[in-house]
């Protein structure tokens, strides 16, 4: 009896103990929420909720290389140089038009007048140099390559000097001009100023928040409370927030937007890292679109009335020849022979997505310098065993690498793709050892010690010039493929050096043409696979979004119902 | 007490279950009821049915199970992969290789994960729980304090874990995980089933007659183990092969499929189970119903070794 | 008592600092790692160096771990390069943490609600059609790997039905934020909508989750009524002629009650490794999906800190028992 006394008395205490608790809460939690509900769906406005693949690294895209960021930041940021939609063409953005001296060094750039940024800080020459001397002036951990990757790879150094920069300066000369100086000439701008990186930041907003503070610390870096929470741009939408908790960006409309008005009040940005879930919640009518769905599923989805946005293919994959460890390797007849004896025809038709394409050179055709007057290897498995006969390697054995557990743009299922290739050199024979690893977790680490004779890899282009896509490749002779290891190793980087430092157009175009031919004729270096186009899926109901091949896809003109 | 309490009671009811005095033989008592067991025998035949079928399958199945035979009937682009047709009953996998082939050559290495898993977890348990059950003191409390701390991790989670380990996944640490998970389990049962001995009778008649302590251990307490042993290996062939497909989903499964297995299969297939359910569907039958059966034979098994049920 | 708890506090601080110093060595001999996932694709030999010698990943390992424990001191475990990149790795324990937890309560109390009165019923009948019907029933709830299990509820019920949300924690996008538990949270604000929005999200990945919780809970159930049936007092009061429901109520559920408690508790540990599987196929953000995520990723800062919570949460969990049992349990508290 005592002892059922005291536990009731307990039981009683808890019941108490737990109404506490209840009320002291919901006396400190009122409802946040603003009084205007307008989530409702098929209203003018309304949310647009779009599946992303990954979560943004931060919201300064200066400081970010990858597509999760780039795509918030593009709703938010505008840069001098744009892109016409649905194509790679540079065109005015913040500049109104842009004019080169002779030599190819100054840059004059007309701006667009009345433009404010998110904070209400004007858009102005002073504004342009107070980003460009900003970007220059990095200073610390700022200056490393995982940080300011963008910066570092195209114009090279800091305001420091430790390394030669392709800037030099910028002037304001009166409001609505600023004028570039370069040290050299690059085929590269003034496209590059096209990427989300260099896009035009309030100078007010990155003072008071500290934009530059990054810290090295341990295995990571840290960023600024401008780079986490204040993005202040001139775009369409503004800054919202980002709730990690239950995984949403949401930007909300910019009303005081200088270019034609903004329809959606909201758009809502839910990661969803993994791509059955993704597309499960677009059929659940939980997202309104998301991106890279499976090319497997784009004509189910487009069945189910959903609406597949196909993007022009603007990369490569290619099958990687390392040259280092095996000699016979060296030998173009060899490499040769790999080239006719994968069938590529059957792997595009059987494995890529509809629209993808047999790769014949390493740039897509619509880069400039692409020629369609290359050496073509078409499957040839008869003449495929003749050149190895000929070069005596008819006893091969290489290490073929692939990725697990990833999926690029240009490599939907590197599983299958390795299958088919694999398959391919066994009935040439050239036996393989698969050898497959996590991409973060070995495979590009590997690749890059130069562990791997054979590997998928590819790139996707950041912008519409040669030198973005053949630099990547064999800029330097120590690159992925060791093409060091050959004569012409040294001569190919040079010339593509050369190519890029051209001032005159057509000589440049003239120069990589012929530089896409050598490759393929007479060094081969690897064996272009193919083109394939990613897409992004949306609601028949969500308008005015256009397809581009650098996903540099625009919200703002986007309307929903 | 701390955590993983229940799993430790029945690991220790088992192996009590070892100690067998009456005069009856062991075997033969357990035997003569699990004959009339139905649950047994549906257990038993589904068993012996996959023993069969993975032992056989290279010389029944139609195709080479690698070969790519139906390529050309694949198109990613329009989500096609071969429907089933003459020669193919089943059609065929995501590459153009005959899934029924897949499917009966997969129960080999199933059950080879199943069995290896099994053979190692017991390895390992049989070392340390040898050294603890037979050498005592503080080899005794360390070993099994270790033991205890393992079996209180969640399982899979320690698989996980362990999968993680090695930088390169393949067949071979899929089973290693599996296996490891195991250890602690048989370490405890086959370390209790050997205190329970201590004190029976023919321990104590061999120590009287100066047989060796080594001997003692290896010739009468280990082979009188044997019955807890069997019943929790049948456990663990069920649970390993489960595992291992989860360790698959997880992405730490072996990534050349060119010989199949079913948890591979299953793990690898769930991102089209929407568009091509049935390159899920029969991995994970088969997979359900060679894990039952092992399981309604191994709990079959432990009720009949159970002294309680024993009059 | 108190010279108990803190000997056993002690205790655990040794355990973790031990446990860490080995996650960060094996952690750091895994191939791959920061760098790569930094840099990508566009990684050169010379970048990849200047990156390693910035993050001072070329000093020996134990220079390495102790940086890292000072700044683990001062509350700054790094900043996700994976999982949740730009995330200090704090923070992001911090809200997927309170998700896990949401989840498994939920699994937990469907296990609990179905499995006891199963396995009540199952035992009260035992040989019967009921009682077979369900023991199979939970031994094939054992056999269906839980990943497959989550897949085909939400193929059916989010996808082809379209009843249930399929993704995520909640699609209200303006909910206020109090405690993290998302359910919790929209009852204390008052905004029901909300709540009501989490708990459907959290009904499939709870079923899914519950499902071997459920079958253990069920089978112990049945086992200690089964055993307490046979027990000498119940035999007694059945003699004595007192009713059935008091003879249930008094003897056979509070006596049978004491495992089943116990096993609940152990099975909330378990339920971290189903959760792994489960998150993962709902895109729920609990540590869970981070935990799989890191490891793909080679996260180093999160995966730390989530094995050093999870294990102190586990310590934390296994003293907290010890003690409860000591408090129940006079013989152990005079000890």
């Amino acid at each position: 009896m005592l002892q059922n006394r005291t536990a009731q008395r307990r039981r009683l205490a808890l019941v108490g103990l737990a109404g506490v608790v209840a009320l002291s809460l919901s006396a400190c939690a009122q409802s946040q929420r603003s009084a205007d509900t307008s989530n409702g769906s098929g209203k003018v406005g309304g949310t647009l909720t779009f599946g992303a693949a990954g979560a943004p690294k931060l919201f300064d895209p200066f400081y970010a290389t990858d597509g999760e960021t780039f795509r918030v930041a593009r709703q938010m940021f505008q840069g001098l140089v744009g892109f016409k939609p649905g194509t790679a063409q540079a065109q005015p953005d913040l500049a109104e038009k842009w004019d080169s001296s002779p030599d190819g060094k100054t840059w004059t750039f007309a701006l667009k007048t009345g433009v404010k940024f998110h904070d209400g800080t004007d858009f102005n020459a002073d504004a342009v140099c107070a980003n460009f001397n900003r970007w220059y002036g990095q200073k610390g951990a700022a200056q490393s390559d995982a940080v300011s990757q963008y910066w570092v790879d195209n114009f090279g150094g800091f305001s420091d000097g430790a390394k030669p920069s392709l800037y030099k300066s910028c002037t304001a000369k009166d409001a609505k001009t600023a004028v570039i100086e370069l040290t050299a000439v690059t085929s590269k701008f003034p496209d590059v100023l096209g990427l989300p990186s260099f896009v035009m930041q309030s100078p007010t907003a990155m003072k008071k928040y500290d934009a530059d503070n990054v810290t090295a610390q341990g295995d990571s870096f840290t960023y600024p409370s401008y780079a986490l929470e204040h993005p202040t741009g001139t775009g369409p939408f503004k800054f919202g927030k980002y709730d990690k908790a239950n995984n949403t960006v949401e930007l909300v409309k910019n009303d005081d937007y200088a270019g034609d008005k903004v329809k959606l009040d909201k758009l809502v940005f839910k990661i969803i890292p993994n791509e059955t879930a993704r597309k499960q919640a677009l059929q659940a009518g939980d997202i309104d679109g998301y991106d890279f769905p499976n090319a497997a599923d784009w004509d189910q989805l487009k069945k189910a009335g959903f609406n597949v946005a196909i993007r022009p293919a603007f990369n490569i994959l290619y099958l990687g020849i390392n040259q280092k460890n095996v000699p016979q390797l060296r030998d173009l007849k060899v490499r040769q022979a790999i080239a006719y004896g994968i069938n590529r025809e059957q792997l595009v038709k059987s494995q890529l997505p509809e629209g993808a394409k047999v790769a014949d050179e390493f740039i897509p055709d619509t880069v400039t310098g692409y020629t369609p007057d290359v050496q073509k290897y078409n499957y040839d498995p008869e003449k495929a065993k003749s050149l190895l006969k000929e070069a005596g390697a008819t006893d091969l054995t290489l290490n073929f690498w692939w990725p697990s557990e990833v999926t690029r743009p240009y490599m939907p299922s590197p599983k299958d793709i390795f299958g088919a290739l694999s398959a391919d050199l066994a009935k040439i024979g050239i036996k393989t050892n698969a050898v497959t690893k996590p991409w973060n977790g070995g495979y590009i680490d590997g690749i890059d010690q130069a562990q791997a004779d054979l590997f998928l890899f590819g790139w996707t282009g950041d912008f519409n010039t040669p030198d973005n896509f053949l630099a990547q490749f064999f800029g330097a002779p120590d690159n992925r493929l060791t093409t060091g290891a050959s004569p012409w190793g040294q001569s190919l980087a040079d010339s593509i050096k050369a190519a890029d430092a051209e001032p005159n157009k057509d000589k440049r175009t003239q120069l990589y043409q012929d530089i896409n031919k050598k490759v393929m004729g007479e060094y081969l270096p690897a064996v272009p696979v193919s083109h394939s186009p990613p897409a992004l899926v949306l609601k028949s109901d969500i308008k005015g979004l256009v397809p581009s091949p650098l996903t540099d896809e625009r919200f703002g003109s986007v309307s929903k119902g | 007490m701390a955590l993983g309490a229940t799993k430790k009671d029945r690991i220790d009811a088992l192996a009590k279950s070892s100690v067998d005095d009456s005069g009856v033989s062991l075997a033969a008592s357990a035997w003569r009821r699990l004959r009339r067991n139905p649950v047994f025998l549906v257990g038993l035949g589904i068993t012996l049915l996959f023993v069969l079928v993975a032992a056989i399958s290279p010389l029944i199945a139609p195709h080479d199970p690698s070969a790519r035979d139906l390529i050309d009937q694949v198109v990613k682009a329009r989500n096609e992969i071969p429907p089933a047709q003459p020669g193919h009953p089943l059609g065929g996998d995501l590459q153009g290789r005959d899934f029924f082939s897949r499917l009966l050559v997969g129960s080999q290495q199933t059950l080879m994960v199943g069995v290896l898993a099994t053979l190692f977890g017991l390895t390992g348990g049989l070392v340390l729980g040898t050294l603890a059950g037979a050498i005592g003191g503080w080899v005794d409390s360390l070993v099994m304090r270790i033991v205890d701390v393992m079996l209180s991790i969640p399982s899979l989670l320690l698989a996980f874990s362990i999968g993680a380990l090695f930088a390169h996944p393949n067949q071979f640490t899929v089973i290693i995980a599996v296996a490891t998970v195991q250890i602690p389990i048989f370490a405890r049962l086959l370390r209790g089933s050997m205190l329970a001995q201590r004190g029976s009778d023919h321990v104590l008649a061999a120590r009287s007659l100066g047989v060796k302590p080594g001997q003692i251990v290896f010739r009468h307490m280990v082979p009188n183990s044997l019955g807890p042993v069997i019943v929790q290996s049948t456990l663990v062939l069920a649970t390993s092969i489960i595992d291992a497909a989860a360790l698959s989903f997880l992405g730490l499964g072996n990534p050349n499929d060119a010989i199949p297995e079913w948890g591979q299969m299953l793990g690898t297939s769930q991102e089209v189970l929407d568009s091509h359910p049935a390159l899920s569907f029969w991995p994970a039958a088969c997979i359900i119903i060679v894990a039952l059966g092992f399981t309604l034979m191994g709990e079959s098994l432990r009720d009949a070794l159970d002294p309680k049920n024993r009059r | 008592m108190l010279r108990y708890t803190v000997r056993r506090l002690l205790q655990m601080v040794v355990v973790l600092l031990v446990l860490s110093l080995l996650v960060f060595a094996w952690l750091r001999a895994l191939p791959g790692g920061p760098v790569s996932a930094l840099l990508g694709e566009r990684a050169t030999p010379e970048s990849r160096h200047d990156l390693i010698v910035q993050l001072g990943l070329d000093q020996p390992i134990f220079v390495q771990y102790l940086k890292f424990l000072g700044r683990a001191l001062t509350g700054n475990f790094g900043t996700s390069n994976g999982v949740q990149p730009g995330t200090t790795a704090m923070d992001l324990f911090l809200t997927r943490f309170p998700a896990t937890i949401e989840l498994s309560v939920f699994a937990i109390i469907i296990a609990v609600v179905f499995g006891i009165p199963l396995g009540y019923m199952a035992a009260k009948r035992r040989g019967g059609w009921f009682d077979n019907a369900t023991v199979i029933g939970s031994l094939v709830g054992i056999a269906v790997p839980v990943f497959f299990l989550a897949f085909l509820l939400k193929y059916i019920f989010a996808v082809k039905l379209g009843v249930l949300p399929s993704d995520s924690r909640q699609s209200v996008t303006d909910a206020t934020r109090v405690t993290g538990f998302f359910v919790l949270d929209g009852i204390i604000t008052q905004e029901w909508d909300a709540a009501w929005d989490a708990f459907r999200h959290l009904i499939l990945p709870a079923i899914a989750l519950g499902t071997i919780p459920f079958a253990v809970v069920f089978r112990i159930t049945r086992a200690a009524v089964l055993d307490v049936l046979d027990e000498d007092y119940v035999r007694t009061a059945e003699s004595k002629g007192l009713t059935a429901q008091l003879i249930r109520r008094r003897h056979v559920l509070r006596n049978a009650m004491l495992p089943v408690v116990t096993t609940i508790g152990l099975q909330t540990g378990a339920l971290l490794a189903g959760a792994v599987l489960t998150e993962n196929v709902f895109a729920f953000p609990g540590v869970g999906q981070a935990l799989a995520l890191g490891f793909e990723r080679r996260d180093y800062p999160v995966l730390q800190l989530l094995i050093m919570m999870a294990a102190m949460v586990y310590v934390v969990v296994n003293l907290l028992v010890d003690l409860s049992y000591a408090l129940i349990d006079p013989r152990i508290r005079t000890r």
